[in-house]
């Protein structure tokens, strides 16, 4: 059997097409690769036969001369905060262990109607709510890439910490992520990898299992900003069903992609130079600057002075949402529920949330809770709102004199899977340069960079105007043409 | 402003999660690390700024005043509805007795 494992979206796309391979051949090699991957712990649930059914469908639409879809016969791995139809969706929790949905996201079906199968349900943190998949209740994952000279497990970043693990140890050619605050940047960042949030409302949330709902945000994970361009396209679209969701044409970003950035304007936002940033990245920072000027674009400084507080509005906004959404977890509808014997409706609440619902999670819905709470309101959530309307007045005032914005996309690369576990806000500051760009629900893309000293990759970031993901795309792709990075962890799972 | 035992207690219940003594105790210095820090919030002038809850400017769209206009959200799906409740009893949900 021939190994397809080592291509990307649009090599087996294109290799399925042309006939030059079928899907099911690719479907078969990656169904293999990810069986003898449990080390990695990616995986909450494989469906091997639902990828090998996807593959089978685009073998045939080819066959039969039919037009095939952008995906056709691409494997993925799906983030288990997406609703699959007749497969366990469970938000890495216990509170909704053994959910089966009865429908489909709309994200996940319009990846399916594109011709693309399904490998698995990927891990993630609980909820979504973690910076390392440390808090998944089926078990941290781990990123296939290890700091030169230990054998330390390594995070993948989170929370779509499956997503970049499954991708960058080539399982999957490519997943999807979710990002409130960073979710689909860091990860990609931490495996060196490619990872597009676009414009909030880009992609519905509808049938994506809730976090912070003015935040939250579906994106493509893959190897390549090529990749990356093709799979966002079939995943956004309007959706009646999410009340957020951009009335507007998808744009065909893949065949408009270009690493020209002639005319462009590259920002370069003075506060995100913060103490604790490590020399590598600051290193990196200044390469591609010099890539981008090389690919025709103009540097410029640029000012966003509330930077600073983006990250303590962020974690009032975000808990205070999710308190919200996670209220219906009640073990009345569906999932988890714990009834002792003679307990009454207000005891089964809280029993079924205690045993449900792990520690972070839990962190999260009390901090949510009160700032929302009678007396703290003003002082916290609606303080927090105003911030990040200035948050988002910084990025509306930067627009005037750049096109985008160049930053890195975390202060350090990867760390030791236990070794921040100590402070949940040292973990928090991972995402301190993530975080304004979700607040301002503007596309952001993290692209690899290189490597750093010891052995393990860093991501720079770029973030775009409102519905421009294009020019967030030509820049990621003008770094990837430069950065040349090739770079793949070595096998020991 | 920061929070004692009592306090978490008091968000644990309006919050509906059962906690024992020692969780409690334990989550009284993590939540006040993480309020003393938003706490910096404080420090901004937030004069004449609106607080923004949604990103992009967007109106709420109605539906088609159809019935089941989306077959996926419209009705006549009980039994999907209840496909996953922990305790379905004649097409209802199930609960422990609220009304002695």
């Amino acid at each position: 059997m021939t190994d397809f494992t080592s291509l990307g979206v649009k090599a087996i796309r294109d290799g399925v097409a042309g006939g030059d391979f079928t899907a099911r051949e690719v479907a078969e090699s990656f169904n293999a690769a990810v069986a003898s991957a449990a080390e990695l712990n990616a995986f909450i649930v494989t469906t091997p036969d639902h990828a090998l059914a996807a593959a089978d469908a685009a073998d045939k639409a080819r066959a039969d001369g039919k037009d095939l879809g952008a995906m056709a016969g691409v494997p993925i791995g799906m983030k288990d905060l997406f609703a699959t139809k007749g497969v366990q969706t469970t938000a890495a929790s216990h509170i909704l262990e053994g959910f089966i949905p009865e429908y489909e996201s709309t994200v996940s079906q319009n990846l399916w109607n594109a011709g693309a199968g399904m490998l698995g349900k990927l891990n993630l943190d609980q909820f979504a709510m973690g910076s390392s998949n440390e808090t998944s209740h089926f078990g941290n994952v781990a990123s296939p890439w290890r700091k030169e000279g230990t054998n330390a497990a390594m995070s993948p970043g989170g929370s779509s910490g499956g997503s970049s693990s499954a991708v960058a140890a080539r399982i999957a050619p490519a997943a999807t992520g979710t990002d409130t605050g960073g979710s689909i940047r860091q990860p990609a960042a931490f495996t060196g990898i490619c990872g597009i949030k676009p414009t909030y409302g880009r992609c519905s949330r509808w049938g994506v299992v809730a976090f912070a709902s003015s935040l939250d945000q579906a994106g493509p994970m893959a190897r390549s900003v090529e990749d990356c361009a093709i799979m966002l396209g079939a995943m956004a679209g309007f959706d009646a069903k999410d009340a957020t969701s951009l009335k507007m044409d998808v744009p065909n970003w893949e065949a408009a992609l270009s690493s020209d950035l002639k005319g462009k304007k590259v920002g370069i936002p003075r506060e995100y130079r913060m103490d604790g940033t490590d020399d590598a990245i600051m290193a990196s920072w200044e390469q591609g600057k010099e890539w981008l000027r090389d690919a025709g674009a103009e540097i410029v400084d640029i000012s966003l002075p509330h930077t600073k507080y983006a990250l303590p509005a962020y974690y009032i906004i975000a808990p205070a949402e999710a308190s919200s959404n996670l209220a219906r977890y009640d073990g009345v509808r569906y999932g988890l529920r714990d009834l002792p014997d003679g307990a009454g409706l207000q005891d089964m609440y809280a029993e079924t949330r205690a045993a449900g619902f792990g520690d972070e999670v839990k962190r999260r819905i009390l901090i949510g809770t009160y700032v929302l709470s009678a007396g703290f309101y003003d002082a916290y959530y609606n303080q927090a709102q105003k911030v990040r309307a200035l948050v988002s007045r910084d990025f509306e005032n930067a627009w005037a004199d750049c096109d985008l914005i160049l930053a890195p996309t975390t202060p350090t690369a990867s760390f030791a899977l236990g070794s921040l576990n100590d402070d949940p806000l040292t973990m928090y500051l991972n995402d301190v340069f993530a975080v304004p760009a979700s607040l301002a629900g503007l596309p952001a893309m993290s692209v690899p960079a290189g490597i750093n000293p010891d052995g393990l990759p860093l991501g720079l970031q770029l973030v775009g105007k409102a519905f421009d993901e294009q020019s967030v795309l030509d820049a990621g792709l003008a770094i990837q043409e430069r950065a040349g990075f090739t770079v793949k962890p070595e096998k020991w799972w | 402003m920061s929070v004692d035992k009592q306090t978490v207690a008091k968000i644990a219940s309006l919050a509906r999660i059962k906690m024992g003594d020692e969780q409690l105790e334990a989550l009284v210095p993590e939540l006040n690390n993480i309020l003393d820090w938003v706490e910096q919030l404080g420090e901004v002038d937030v004069t004449g700024v609106e607080p923004m809850s949604a990103v992009i400017p967007n109106t709420l769209r109605l539906r088609d005043d159809v019935v089941d206009a989306d077959p996926k959200t419209g009705g006549g799906k009980r039994d999907d509805v209840l496909a996953n409740a922990p305790a379905a009893e004649h097409g209802f949900f199930g609960v422990p007795k609220v009304i002695e």
